[in-house]
């Protein structure tokens, strides 16, 4: 009896009573885990554990008299249960298996809201054993309190206890996973007959229904006088809408893969066992790392392992042997004399499978097979002449999968793969779902509602990859809307980059200051504890400067003149972690989103817009909590003194970059806040100099605007290149020196935990290709040795005539370096804290806490360095922080990824409209100019940099030569003569938009026009 | 990678064998379980039990060693060979780790026991660890003062101890081998009585604010662990006393006898 023997009359009532647990000799068995443990050494541990059985564990059953008193006891469960369902009318809960866990989850997700779930812990322990990401997934249900989930823990509790049966005569030891199905089976022997004790004897008990894929779990269930159903069973028997709604969702079912067992022939290799794939990868005979589908390519891809310095290349769907791109992946390197070097032609997989039918994979098309084959022929040989370069890469294939990172993604029905026929019925069909992103496979999927579907976005995700399947199986989960309609393609956009755009919920929300948009800053008194040891600088003259319409104001700034003649300059902060305090609702949804994501007309926000648009954003002409970074400096800008202050500010005037810069030049001007702004450049002026000297690189990213015709109808007119002003530079670099003087402070203060951000030197070989073309085309040399060294030969790459040629020099270096990333100061060594492209030897994200979270982060540690606040916890332990910024890092990426594409969208409706107004008839296009950036076999990558496009020019026919020694092609010109297209050679485009008859997909299309005109090329 | 896959406190408020924070583990106390010994007990907390005997006062061994004023205490600590998972403890003699939980005993004693009263002799507390689940210091001290106290050796008071560890913001309480690999924990000892520390020891970093909070609940959990032994130790007095009125009847019984003869 786990009963508590002795309990001190607490003196205070703030924890519950300390109690020493009792456990009765008769418990013994349940009560003792023994089992054998083989440690990495091989040797073999016996190991004894002990647990307690509770007595106290609530049931969540409304009106339940017994559980009422129990810690952590919520009315969850109504005793009408669930209705509406053709079989089990009467009312009834579900008691939910692993498997449907593991290989239903959208299902699950989307169970009606008012049907009761009881979740047994041991399905969560599995789960959580079995895949994180799933795990988290049933966590995010289990505590959206909107439905009715209870989880049973079980194991803990004495009537559902279970322990392994050993071997007895006859039978063989249960095996663990057959010991979990009986611990779930027990629960629904529980709980009747704990409600038939603790209710009143009339009430009526609903049903209790075990939800389970596993067929011998149902047999033996059934046999114990249990009702069990498979999740296909369960969903046609519901009524009506949520029939309709839910039908698609349900994955084929493990029952019915080993029913049907197919025979067809195997198309990839079966994976090695994991502790093969373990052990090979230790001893160096297989490499893992991530698989990168080659977007150009589909049947190549390359993976980088850390072993060797180039990627490994694997060419073919054997040897990628049903990867899909971002798979942790283990793979064995073929010998020397079968390594290849990448293939230089594009292969669409749209054009090349056109002909694939969805139903039978066994037997393809003979025809697609052979050019297949042809195809693969022909860029062997094309290897065989590129022997001679060093471009041949380690080549191996694919033997295992570590990890699979499958996701929902946004698809396009096949229209190809439908029979006319089925345009019309309503009967389940297969139909092949083509994913947005290229670096995926066609997805095979069921479904009854093709027909509806064609013209949407759906969201599928991929259940299962057999050896015998071409293409992975995968099952439909809901639909986004009509392809183009701009809610659909936002939205697909943003799951596609897996950006978290649900509103906030409800726990978040109350997180807010109870004053809502009424909150003020109170008067200075030493009882608000908003003033304790806060600087009163409202009578500073601060302003803002950010691009116009933008809202969440982060930053202001200040500079004047000191009585001893140094000049003070302030840096002012939202004071965000005044609002967020750690380890609440709003705080780990903020450490989740990571960042406020910028799509062209709509803005993800990280923090409720209460907070980014108005209690921390500094409007001026109110006054708002600041945190200050305040220097002296002298003429040279040199700091001279540093201090951080919580503070509190009031802005004077919120500028636009131009509006300051008109400010600054307006000789008429002289008031404080205009010689503010003039002295603030002064300065900045000096502080960008010796950045420069000290090595910094300025880098390029094409930086576009868009012109919508009103804010309402966000219908592009068009896009322009942003204007770089002084202003911008200005804001820039105050930004940089506060982030470094915080950096610097908060790993003085905490060298263990300190969020601090590095961009690493990139190897020297990324740059290889670049500095190989400049050298052949433009006799042009680029000296990597640092990043001094290169930012000096990026300023020598200049041509004359070509105004905008170094700009595309500077975004393709760029390209070859690493991207920056969050790191906690203790997980690397302190050579490595350095900032490449600053040349600063440490830094941080401090100066923008309403976008960014790991500037959050930056201010509690901050706070705690000056002794404002003590230093959460959770900011003390290094794990802790590691993984806060691994999660935050991601969420940057993507986020950067998912703005960039809602640009290319809108460039490409801007493209659209600007055809129809200057009515080209039926060209639709518009005339650039673009760079070449890469030649292939057959074709050219271009970029547009007055919009900021990449594309794409293929040539059909076969009439050109490609020389990838000098990146050169040659095209025949229209009398006749050779025309040599090289890297970095300018030429003209037509661009049009153009719908793909299959997908429904606007493609951006690119025609060559001069020197040669590519339409019949 | 396995402290990854357990969780130290789940949703439930549970811990991985299925405490809430504040339970400590099952305990047994048993007084004079060694049959040579001037007093001894064995103590078991969870699956952590500790037999300590204690020798003495008596002639020290080593002659220089002896102080004129005061007893001198030594502690002998070993563990096993069956007991499993030790922590990192190699069973031989001189481990480090062996001597480090023998010296943290005696100092915790050392301030406790009346030493002066037994001049010029030599207390020797031995510690035997018969199987380890963590909390193999604490779980002995209480077993030192259980066996003290059955040697009848004077001391001040009882002296409990209790290890507290820290899961993000919530302490727990008698920490298990898998919770003490993977949490900041801190181990104290104190009189009960006059609430003095004794010893408080920490190997692993622990923010200074969440201190207080532990040591005052680590403070109340000794508590606890001093009115569960006073209990047996008065019920095995208790015993003791009956079995002394019974032997006093027979014996005067039997000297009536020999006046009778």
């Amino acid at each position: 009896m786990a009963t508590a023997t002795t309990a001190l009359p607490s003196s205070s009532k703030s924890h519950p009573p300390i109690t020493i647990l009792k456990r009765a000799r008769a418990d013994v068995p349940l009560s003792q885990n023994k089992f054998l443990k083989k440690t990495a050494r091989g040797k073999v541990l016996n190991i004894l554990r002990e647990r307690y059985l509770r007595d106290d564990i609530p049931c969540g059953v409304e009106d339940c008299q017994i559980c009422i008193d129990y810690p952590g006891y919520r009315s969850v469960l109504p005793l009408k249960g669930y209705t509406e369902h053709t079989k089990y009318g009467e009312g009834h809960w579900l008691v939910i298996d692993t498997n449907i866990v593991l290989h239903q989850i959208d299902l699950l997700t989307a169970l009606p809201i008012s049907l009761p779930l009881i979740i047994p812990s041991t399905t969560i322990r599995e789960t959580r054993h079995r895949s994180l990401p799933l795990y988290n997934r049933l966590q995010q249900l289990i505590q959206d309190e909107d439905r009715l989930i209870w989880v049973w823990w079980n194991e803990e509790a004495r009537e559902t206890a279970t322990i392994p049966k050993e071997a007895e005569q006859g039978k063989e030891k249960e095996t663990i996973n057959d010991k979990n199905d009986r611990a779930i089976r027990q629960v629904l022997h529980f709980y009747p007959e704990h409600l038939s004790t603790s209710l009143p004897k009339s009430s009526k008990l609903p049903k209790l229904i075990l939800l389970t894929d596993d067929r011998r779990n149902r047999e033996i269930a059934d046999g114990e006088g249990l009702i069990a159903i498979s999740a296909r069973d369960y969903v046609d028997g519901l009524i009506g809408e949520e029939r309709e709604r839910l039908v698609d969702l349900v994955v084929g079912g493990v029952d019915e893969i080993s029913v049907g067992e197919k025979k067809g022939k195997r198309i990839y290799q079966d994976y090695l066992p994991q502790d093969t794939l373990l052990a090979g990868v230790k001893t160096g005979r297989f490499h893992q790392g991530h698989f990168n589908a080659n977007q150009y390519n589909y049947l190549e891809g390359t993976v980088n392992v850390p072993g060797l310095s180039k990627p490994v290349l694997l060419v073919g769907r054997e040897a990628m042997n049903r990867s899909v791109n971002g798979d942790v992946v283990v793979v064995e390197i073929l010998p020397e004399s079968e390594w290849k070097a990448p293939g230089s032609e594009v292969v669409d997989q749209d054009v090349a499978l056109r002909d694939d039918d969805a139903d039978d994979d066994e037997s393809p098309g003979l025809a697609e097979k052979e050019q297949e084959k042809a195809k693969e022929d022909r860029m062997d040989v094309d290897e065989e002449t590129k022997r001679k370069p060093k471009n041949i890469l380690p080549t191996g294939r694919v033997v295992g999968i570590v990890k699979r990172n499958w996701r929902a993604y946004v698809c396009h029905l096949d229209r190809s793969s439908l029979s006319d026929a089925a345009l019309t019925s309503l009967s389940q069909q297969t139909v092949f779902a083509t994913p947005l992103s290229t670096s995926l496979p066609r997805i095979r999927l069921r479904t009854r509602q093709a027909p509806q579907l064609l013209d949407q976005k759906i969201l599928v995700t991929i259940d299962s990859w057999s050896v015998n399947s071409r293409y992975p199986d995968g099952h439909f989960v809901r639909s986004l809307g009509k392809v183009e309609s701009k809610e659909a393609e936002q939205e697909s956009l943003l799951l596609e980059y897996e950006v978290p755009y649900r509103p906030f919920g409800r726990a978040i929300l109350s997180c807010l200051p109870e004053e809502g948009d009424k909150w003020k800053v109170p008067t200075k008194a030493p009882e608000n504890l908003e003033w304790r040891d806060r600087e009163d600088l409202r009578d500073l003259i601060v302003c803002s400067i950010d691009p116009p319409g933008c809202q969440d104001i982060d930053d202001a700034l200040h500079a004047r003149r000191l009585p001893n003649g140094n000049i003070e300059a302030g840096v002012h902060i939202a004071d965000v972690s005044h609002f967020v305090h750690p380890d609440n609702p709003m705080d780990s949804e903020a450490a989740s989103r990571g960042t406020t994501v910028y799509l062209v007309d709509k803005r993800i926000d990280m923090l409720p817009s209460l907070l980014g648009t108005n209690l921390c954003s500094l409007r001026p002409f109110v006054e708002r909590l600041a945190f200050s970074v305040i220097w002296e400096m002298n003429e040279q800008a040199e700091i001279v003194k540093v201090r951080f202050a919580k503070s509190v500010i009031a802005s004077k005037e919120a500028f636009t970059y131009e509006a300051a810069q008109l400010r600054k030049d307006d000789k008429s001007l002289s008031d404080p806040l205009t010689q503010s702004i003039r002295l603030l450049n002064t300065l900045a002026i000096k502080l960008k100099e010796g950045r420069m000297k000290a090595g910094a690189l300025s880098l390029s990213s094409p930086e576009l605007k868009i012109h919508l015709n009103s804010s309402e109808s966000t219908e592009p007119i068009d896009v322009e290149q942003k204007q770089q002003r002084e202003t911008n530079s200005l804001v820039e670099e105050f930004m940089l020196l506060a982030n470094i003087s915080v950096a610097a402070k908060i790993q003085e203060t905490f060298p263990a935990t300190a969020v601090l951000r590095r961009h690493c030197p990139p190897p020297k070989t990324n740059f290889e290709a670049l500095q190989d073309i400049l050298q052949k085309r433009k006799n042009m040399t680029l000296d990597v040795s640092s990043s001094g060294a290169l930012a000096k030969s990026l300023d020598a790459c200049v041509d004359a005539k070509e105004p905008e040629f170094n700009t595309l020099v500077r975004i393709m270096a760029t390209r070859c370096m690493l991207s920056a990333e969050y790191f906690c100061s203790g997980s690397v060594s302190k050579e490595t804290y350095g900032h490449y492209g600053l040349a600063s030897p440490i830094y941080t994200h401090f100066t923008s806490p309403i976008r960014r979270y790991a500037d959050v982060l930056a201010h509690r540690q901050l706070a705690a360095a000056i002794n404002y606040t003590p230093l959460h916890p959770s900011l003390q332990s290094k794990s802790h922080v590691e993984k806060t910024l691994s999660v935050v890092n991601k969420r940057h990426r993507l986020a950067q990824m998912a703005g960039r594409a809602s640009v290319e969208f809108y460039v490409g409706l801007a493209l659209k409209s600007r055809g129809e107004r200057t009515g080209q008839i039926g060209g639709k296009s518009s005339r650039e100019e673009a760079f070449v950036i890469r030649t292939f076999k057959n074709g050219l990558a271009v970029f547009v940099s007055k919009l900021g496009l990449e594309g794409l020019i293929t040539f059909k026919k076969d009439t050109h030569t490609f020389d990838p020694e000098n990146y050169t092609i040659n095209v025949p010109g229209s009398n006749g003569q050779m025309i040599g297209i090289s890297v970095f050679d300018k030429i003209t485009v037509d661009i049009s938009i153009e719908k793909d008859q299959n997908t429904q997909r606007g493609k951006v299309k690119m025609i060559m026009v001069g020197p040669v005109n590519s339409e019949n090329l | 990678m396995s402290s990854s896959r357990i969780e130290i406190l789940n949703d439930g408020g549970l811990r991985h064998d299925a405490r809430r924070p504040y339970e400590l583990r099952s305990t047994s106390f048993q007084l004079n379980t060694h049959p040579t010994a001037e007093g001894s007990s064995t103590v078991t907390q969870g699956l952590t039990t500790v037999q300590v005997s204690i020798f003495g006062p008596r002639e020290p061994r080593q002659r220089s060693q002896a102080s004129h004023d005061k007893a001198i205490i030594n502690v002998e600590v070993g563990v096993v060979p069956w007991a499993q998972g030790g922590g990192g403890i190699k069973r031989v003699r001189g481990d480090k780790r062996l001597q480090e939980i023998g010296a943290s005993i005696r100092q915790t004693f050392e301030p406790v026991i009346m030493t002066h009263l037994y001049p010029r002799s030599e207390i020797t507390i031995n510690v035997q660890v018969l199987s380890a689940d963590g909390g193999i210091l604490p779980t002995s001290i209480n077993a030192t003062t259980l066996a003290l106290i059955s040697s009848g050796i004077s001391i001040l008071d009882y002296i409990t101890s209790i290890s507290i560890g820290l899961y993000l913001k919530q302490p727990l309480l008698d920490l298990s081998f898998l919770e003490e690999q993977d949490l900041p924990n801190l181990i104290i000892s104190c009189l009960t009585n006059s609430n003095k520390i004794t010893l408080a020891q920490m190997e692993t970093r622990l923010h200074i604010d969440r201190f207080e909070e532990m040591l005052n609940l680590g403070l109340e959990a000794c508590k606890v662990l001093k009115i569960e032994m006073e209990l047996i130790v008065k019920e095995q007095t208790e015993k003791i006393v009956e079995r002394m009125n019974v032997k006093s009847i027979i014996s005067s019984n039997a000297s009536g006898m020999n006046i009778d003869e």
